[in-house]
C-alpha cells in the first residue's frame, strides 16, 4: 500500500503534472460547469438496439478534464476496486494527450471501454470524489473520461497492447471469460506466464456478452478489448467446460499450475410462486441470453424467443432494467418495472432508472408478484399483485418490504421476465469436492490472496461475491492475479 | 500474377495462424448412417468429450454461427477414436439440418459432457423402455447396467417397423429384448406400456428405466408406479446454455423446479410433473413450426 501511496506521489510531482496544475486557478476549475452526456433521443431508441449514450466529442472531454483539481490526496483512487490513476489520465486528457490517458487506464484495467459504460461511478469513484465530497458539487464525470479515453484509442485503429514480462513459460489456467477472468488473465499474462482462459459458452466475454445488451456495452467493444488480450499472448478455448471436459487433475497433468475460478453466478433465482413455470415466463439469464447472444430477435438467426406486448419485468436491478428496456425495443406497449420497494431502494443505476424512465418504461414500485394464471395454451396471461409498503431497514439496510392486506389484483401479461437475483454456478463446486464453500454455494477465499482452501485455486466475481458488479469482479481478478503470482513464485523458491 | 499469387498464400497462411491462435476446435462428421428417412447417427470427432463423458451426459450443439443451441445425449463415444456419436431425429429446423449434414462437413460448435452421469449399480433386474429415438440415450446405460452385473430386459418401442432402432446393439448388452411396434409392423403390436405390464407380471423387475417422448414416459411411469418399482426418466427439456445459467429447462420435480441441465437430465419418474414439461416443450411451437415452413422451402428452392 505503502509503494502505491509514494508511486502516486512521484507521478503527481512529475514536471508536467505540476505545470498543467498551474495552468488554471481552482477557483476557476469549480466554477466550470460539469458535461451532459449526448443521448440518443429515447423515443428513436426505444425501437432499435443503437447506443443510448453517444459518447463526449475531444472539447467535451478536454473541458471536463479541466473541472478536476488534481488532488494531492486523490480519494476518488479509494472509489475504484481496480484502483485506476484518475487524476493522472485526466490531466492526460486535459493536455490532450488522450492515447498516453488510454495507456494509463490500462496499466490497471483491462477493460476501460467497458467500465467506462456500465460501473456504478455514482458509487465508487464519483462519490469519492472531491467535489461531491467537499464542494456540494456534480463529480468530475469520471466515468465519461474513461470512456472517452478508451474510445479514442480504439478509434484511431492503434491500440496499444500493455507490456509484459519476459514469458516465463508457466502454464495457468482461467475458469470463466467474464470480467473476472479477464482481468485476471490480463494481469497473469503481465506478469509473464502462460494464460488459458476457458469458456463454457461460445463466444469469450461472459455477462458482457450474454447479459449486458448492445444499447448498453456494443458486443464488438467487447470483441476488440479481448483481441487487445490475445495479441497479449492470452489463448482462448470455448466449448471447454472445466470440471466436465476435462478435469481440473486433467490440467495439471497438462502442466497446468494454478488456476483462477470466475465461473459466476450461474443459476437463476426464482420466487417459487403458482404459475411461475409457465410459458413466457423467463429468467432474465435466459430472456438476455436468448437476445444477446443467440441473436433471436433477428430473422437470420435460427434461436426464438417470445416477446409480447404486456411485459413485466420483476426487479429493481441493473438486469432487471436491461430487460425491461429489451422489451421495449422488441415492440412492448407497456414494458413495466414490478419492484417490491421503492426507488430510493432499486440496486439499478441511476443512469439506468433515468433512461428507462424517458424510454417510456413504466415502474410499478411497491408491488410484489403473488401468482401467474394461464390461458388455454400454458401461456401466462396475468398476474396478481400485491401492494407494499415500506416498514424498517432489514440486514441490507435497506427499508423492508411489507405487504398490504387486501390490496391484491391482476393485470394482464403476455410475457413475464423474473429478474430477482442469481446463485452460484454448482458445476466448480461439484467438481472438486475438498472446496470450501459456504451454504450459498459461494467459494471461501481468503480475501487478501483470493486463494480458496484447495491452494492451487484462486476465486473471485460472483462465484466469491454471490451477484456483484463488474468492476468487483475485476477487482477481484487482479487481486487473485497478484495472490497467484505470489503462490507460484514461492514454490519455485521452495523448491 | 506471381506477385499476386505469393500475396495470396500469405494472405491465406495468416488466416490459418490466425484460426489456430483462436483454438476454436471445430467437430467434423466422420460417419453418418441413416437409421429411416428422419433418424439420423452422426459420429462426430470429439476427443475431449469421448474420453470423459459417461452414460446419462449430452452434449449441446451448435451448427454454424447463427444456429441455435440444443441438447442432444450421447448414445455412444470412442475414446481411442475421439469420437461420439449422436442420434438425431427430423422434427425442426436445426434437426434437419443436422439431418441433411455430410460425413466432412463440420460441426461449429460441439459442448460437454453435460448433465449429471447415470447412476448405474447392480440392482437385480433392470427394466428398459425406450421410444422412438429415446433409444439412443438408453444404450449406454444399458452397456453400463449390464456391465455393472444386471439382468437387464430391453423394450425397443416405435409406431412403426422402420423407427426401430439401435436393435442389434442392444441385444449385444440385453439379456431379452422386445420389440413393440403401434402398428405392429415389426415384434409385439401394442404401446411400450403394455411389454412393460408383460415383464413386471412375469418376473420381479427391481428397476426401471423410461426414456422416450414426454408422452411415453408419462405412461410409462403410471404404469410402474402402480407397482411400486422405482424409475428413471431422462428428461429433454428445451435448453440454451445447459449450464444452469438459463433455467428454461426447469420443470417440477417433486413439487420443486429443477433444472434438468445440472440436477438431471435424469430423476424420479414418479416426481416428475410430465404435464408440465409437455407444455414448456411447446413454448415455441408456432416460431418453430413458422421457422420450419421457410427452411423447407429454402431447401427445396
Amino acid at each position: 500500500m505503502e509503494n502505491i501511496i509514494d508511486y502516486l506521489k512521484a507521478e503527481r510531482s512529475q514536471e508536467w503534472r505540476a505545470e498543467v496544475r498551474k495552468r488554471m486557478k481552482a477557483k476557476e476549475r469549480t466554477s466550470l460547469q460539469r458535461i451532459n452526456m449526448p443521448e440518443e433521443d429515447p423515443d428513436v431508441r426505444n425501437k432499435n438496439s443503437v447506443e443510448v449514450n453517444k459518447g463526449l466529442a475531444p472539447e467535451m472531454a478536454i473541458a471536463e478534464a479541466h473541472r478536476c483539481l488534481d488532488c494531492a490526496d486523490p480519494t476518488c483512487i479509494t472509489g475504484c476496486p481496480v484502483g485506476i490513476n484518475i487524476p493522472k489520465f485526466i490531466k492526460q486528457i486535459e493536455v490532450e494527450d488522450f492515447a498516453g490517458a488510454a495507456v494509463t487506464l490500462k496499466e490497471t484495467n483491462a477493460l476501460p471501454a467497458v467500465c467506462g459504460r456500465v460501473c456504478p461511478q455514482e458509487k465508487q469513484c464519483e462519490l469519492n470524489c472531491f467535489y461531491t465530497q467537499k464542494l456540494d458539487k456534480p463529480p468530475i464525470a469520471i466515468g465519461y473520461l474513461e470512456r472517452f479515453a478508451a474510445d479514442w484509442e480504439r478509434n484511431s485503429g492503434k491500440m496499444s497492447v500493455p507490456k509484459t514480462e519476459k514469458h516465463n513459460k508457466i502454464k495457468v489456467g482461467v475458469v470463466g471469460s467474464g470480467p473476472a477472468g479477464l482481468a485476471a488473465a490480463g494481469d497473469l499474462a503481465k506478469y509473464g506466464y502462460d494464460v488459458t482462459v476457458f469458456e463454457a459458452l461460445h463466444e469469450v466475454g461472459g455477462v458482457l456478452k450474454y447479459g449486458i445488451p448492445e444499447f448498453r456495452l456494443p458486443n464488438e467493444l467487447v470483441d476488440v478489448e479481448i483481441e487487445t488480450m490475445r495479441k497479449m499472448g492470452i489463448k482462448f478455448r470455448t466449448d471447454f467446460i472445466v470440471g466436465k471436459t476435462a478435469t481440473f487433475d486433467d490440467l495439471k497433468k497438462e502442466g497446468f499450475q494454478a488456476f483462477f475460478v470466475g465461473s459466476g453466478a450461474g443459476l437463476p433465482r426464482f420466487m417459487n410462486i403458482p404459475g411461475e413455470n409457465l410459458n413466457g415466463i423467463f429468467s432474465s439469464n435466459e430472456y438476455l441470453t436468448r437476445i444477446n447472444l443467440m441473436h433471436a430477435a433477428s430473422d437470420e438467426y435460427d434461436t426464438p424467443v417470445i416477446s409480447g406486448k404486456n411485459v413485466a419485468v420483476i426487479g429493481g436491478g441493473n438486469t432487471a432494467m436491461d430487460s425491461v428496456r429489451t422489451a421495449k425495443r422488441l415492440g412492448a406497449d407497456k414494458a413495466m418495472i414490478i419492484y417490491r420497494r421503492s426507488e430510493a431502494e432499486m440496486p439499478a443505476r441511476i443512469e439506468e432508472i433515468k433512461h428507462a424512465k424517458e424510454e417510456g418504461i413504466i415502474f410499478m414500485n411497491l408491488h410484489n408478484p403473488l401468482e401467474y394464471y394461464s390461458d388455454e395454451n400454458g401461456r401466462v396471461k396475468q398476474v396478481k399483485l400485491q401492494k407494499m409498503e415500506l416498514g424498517e431497514p432489514d440486514a441490507s439496510g435497506r427499508r423492508r418490504p411489507i405487504p398490504i392486506e387486501g390490496s391484491e389484483f391482476i393485470i394482464d401479461v403476455d410475457t413475464v421476465v423474473v429478474s430477482v437475483g442469481v446463485s452460484p454456478n454448482p458445476l466448480i463446486p461439484k467438481a472438486l469436492k475438498n472446496l470450501k464453500v459456504t451454504d450459498w454455494g459461494t467459494i471461501v477465499v481468503d480475501p487478501d490472496t483470493m486463494q480458496s482452501s484447495v491452494p492451487e485455486i484462486f476465486a473471485g466475481g460472483d462465484i466469491v461475491r454471490g451477484g456483484a458488479t463488474v468492476i468487483l469482479a475485476m477487482g477481484d481478478g487482479r487481486k487473485a492475479a497478484a495472490g497467484m503470482h505470489k503462490y507460484i513464485q514461492e514454490k519455485i523458491q521452495a523448491n | 500474377m506471381f506477385k499476386a499469387r505469393i500475396f495470396f498464400y500469405f494472405w491465406q497462411l495468416k488466416i490459418l495462424i490466425k484460426n489456430y491462435f483462436r483454438q476454436k476446435k471445430m467437430s467434423k462428421i466422420l460417419e453418418k448412417e441413416f437409421f429411416s428417412k428422419n433418424v439420423v447417427k452422426l459420429v462426430l470427432e470429439a476427443p475431449e468429450i469421448a474420453r470423459t463423458r459417461k452414460p446419462g451426459h449430452f452434449v449441446i450443439v451448435r451448427i454454424d454461427e447463427k444456429g441455435e443451441r440444443i441438447p442432444l445425449t450421447i448414445s455412444a463415444a470412442d475414446e481411442k477414436k475421439g469420437t461420439i456419436t449422436l442420434v438425431i431425429q427430423r422434427v425442426g429446423v436445426t434437426s434437419a439440418k443436422l439431418c441433411n449434414m455430410n460425413v466432412g462437413d463440420v460441426i461449429m460448435d460441439v459442448v460437454g459432457p453435460l448433465g449429471t452421469a447415470t447412476h448405474i449399480e447392480k440392482v437385480g433386474t433392470v427394466l428398459c423402455a425406450g421410444g422412438g429415438v429415446g433409444v439412443a440415450p438408453m444404450l449406454p446405460i444399458v452397456e453400463g447396467l449390464k456391465k455393472a452385473g444386471n439382468r437387464v430386459i430391453t423394450i425397443l418401442a416405435a409406431r412403426s417397423k422402420d423407427l426401430i432402432i439401435l436393435e442389434d446393439q442392444m441385444r449385444e448388452f440385453s439379456d431379452e429384448v422386445i420389440v413393440m411396434t403401434d402398428d405392429g409392423s415389426y415384434g409385439k403390436k401394442g404401446l411400450v406400456t403394455a411389454g412393460m405390464e408383460e415383464v413386471i407380471n412375469r418376473e420381479k423387475v427391481d428397476l426401471c428405466f423410461v426414456i422416450g417422448p414426454a408422452i411415453m414416459m408419462k405412461f410409462g411411469a403410471l404404469t410402474t408406479k402402480k407397482y411400486n418399482i422405482p424409475t428413471m426418466a431422462s428428461l429433454n427439456t428445451i435448453m440454451v446454455d445447459g449450464t444452469g445459467m438459463c433455467g428454461a429447462c426447469r420443470v417440477h420435480i417433486g413439487g420443486k423446479t429443477r433444472f434438468v441441465c445440472v440436477d438431471g437430465p435424469e430423476f424420479d419418474a414418479h416426481q416428475v410433473d410430465f404435464d408440465e414439461m409437455m407444455t414448456r416443450l411447446g413454448a415455441y411451437k408456432e416460431q418453430e413450426y413458422e421457422a420450419y415452413q421457410k427452411y423447407l422451402q429454402t431447401v427445396e428452392a
